[in-house]
């Protein structure tokens, strides 16, 4: 389990974040969502350790990942994979050696064996033959699966995605949240997903935290979700015409 | 933001740059890729820059000399200019754009497209991984473009002088020896190094710092460039006194 307590975060005097808590349950998909610009990027970049919290802390199963010096945090930093808003893969590699990448510093397996490895979590994405394609000759839904290969490559425990999604058709965005879905599911992982995209939300959410003007204002499990009774996540889910039109046909 | 901002975070940035690489074989790997990029792919810009200035030297020299100037002294000015200035000073601040802005672009694209962050996420010193090699690799390949260059440029002096008929083998071959102090080699080298590592550094200093989107990796490769060559003017002038001075 992932949890945050009271965490605090500014940027050039302006508060992002003030005071957020939250549980990240481990086997489930845990969704942060909110209006662009309301901090749940911010919210997890403190969560992974990509920017530095003024307050409070985050805990990694009972470790206090904010308290740790640089030695502690790099022995977390294994344990967690992250798939990127734009995948990040490293241009100059191949599929195969983006996925080889954390094992070839980090494992002490052979070099057959990482490969092994990589093959698996390859065929694990359904990309069993795109090992000797560059990031730049796939698609942007490929991309997102080799990002996915690469980030459970480790076995990790902790998987964090940022908008898993954004610039995929509707079709293959559910392909990729199912894929996140079954692995989180498949690992036990604790998996916590960024995403302002509602049918994201609706298809693969476990628990869902609603960060609205730098605190969680609403959290709960997703079938709760659309009778969540906070006018900012109304306003929110309901922002499309497709999710009125849903609405109106839930309301008896 | 202010002079003193940008030398505590460079120093900052050093530190962590500074440090033993995770793994030793990936290290030696983007090593040989970084000597390949720096120093192969700018043996051919090199060498012709040399040719020429040297060629130019020569005759820009035999113009000005006459009366009761000796003829030799044409091969004394191109080994002089090449050793003490051209080489060691012209041929970094060339390769500060060459070089410079490749790093810097590099790395400000690896920042923008989170290559940068996807590596501290696996635990990983990502200024140590990207930049480092990229240093030694600068502080190995550069000083033998410069010795290279100094040949070059000497030996097309005198091939044109003699060609025009400006000056004999002879005569350049006895202005190129006398007078010759091997320090003068030294302290280019000496320069070269020092001029390496600041153009790497600083480059990647403004790559890895870059933040937003192209726009900014444009900038950033820009202000490499420009911060690159005015360090290496600075540390010239102040090389050049503390050793000949």
């Amino acid at each position: 389990m992932i949890e945050v307590k009271d965490l605090s975060k500014s940027f050039g005097g302006q508060s992002v974040l003030r005071d957020v808590s939250a549980r990240f349950l481990p086997g489930k998909m845990n969704f942060i969502i909110g209006r662009s610009g309301s901090g749940k990027s911010v919210l997890t970049k403190c969560i992974v350790g990509l920017h530095h919290p003024e307050r409070g802390s985050v805990l990694y199963d009972g470790r206090d990942f904010t308290a740790m010096d640089h030695k502690g945090k790099k022995e977390i930093r294994k344990e967690i994979g992250m798939l990127f808003q734009g995948s990040a893969l490293f241009d100059s590699m191949t599929v195969l050696e983006n996925v080889m990448f954390p094992l070839r510093m980090f494992s002490d397996e052979s070099l057959d064996q990482n490969r092994e490895r990589a093959m698996f979590c390859l065929e694990r994405v359904e990309l069993p033959d795109a090992g000797d394609k560059f990031p730049s000759e796939l698609s942007g839904g490929m991309q997102k699966r080799v990002g996915i290969a690469r980030a459970i490559a480790m076995n990790p425990r902790y998987l964090f995605c940022d908008e898993p999604n954004s610039g995929l058709d509707p079709q293959t965005a559910i392909v990729i949240d199912n894929l996140i879905g079954d692995l989180t599911r498949e690992f036990g992982m604790t998996t916590v997903v960024v995403s302002h995209d509602m049918n994201s939300v609706m298809e693969a959410s476990d628990n869902v935290h609603f960060v609205h003007e730098g605190t969680i204002a609403w959290h709960g499990e997703s079938e709760t979700l659309l009778s969540g009774g906070h006018p900012a996540l109304d306003e929110f889910i309901f922002a499309s015409k497709l999710m009125r039109q849903l609405r109106q046909t839930l309301r008896p | 933001m202010g002079l003193f901002f940008h030398i505590g975070r460079y120093t900052a940035f050093l530190r962590q740059v500074l440090r033993r690489p995770e793994r030793g074989s990936v290290f030696r790997k983007l090593l040989l890729e970084e000597m390949n990029g720096i120093g192969l792919q700018s043996l051919g810009i090199v060498a012709l820059l040399s040719v020429f200035m040297g060629a130019v030297i020569c005759i820009q020299t035999a113009h000005q000399i006459g009366g009761w100037i000796p003829v030799y002294t044409i091969g004394f000015t191109v080994r002089q200019t090449m050793i003490l200035e051209f080489s060691p000073t012209l041929i970094p601040v060339i390769l500060a754009g060459k070089v410079g802005s490749n790093i810097a672009s590099q790395l400000g694209t690896m920042r923008v497209t989170e290559q940068i962050d996807a590596l501290e996420i696996m635990g990983i010193n990502s200024a140590n991984y990207l930049v480092l090699p990229k240093m030694i690799a600068a502080l190995a390949c550069i000083p033998f473009l410069v010795i290279l260059s100094m040949g070059l440029g000497i030996g097309a002096g005198m091939w044109v002088g003699v060609s025009t008929g400006v000056s004999s083998v002879a005569d350049f071959e006895y202005g190129m020896r006398i007078d010759f102090n091997a320090f003068d080699v030294t302290y280019a080298l000496i320069k070269t190094c020092v001029f390496a590592l600041i153009i790497s550094s600083v480059s990647a200093y403004h790559g890895y710092h870059t933040s937003g989107g192209a726009l900014e990796v444009g900038r950033s490769s820009t202000k490499a460039v420009v911060y690159a060559v005015v360090i290496v003017m600075i540390a010239n002038l102040l090389l050049t006194q503390m050793l000949l001075g």
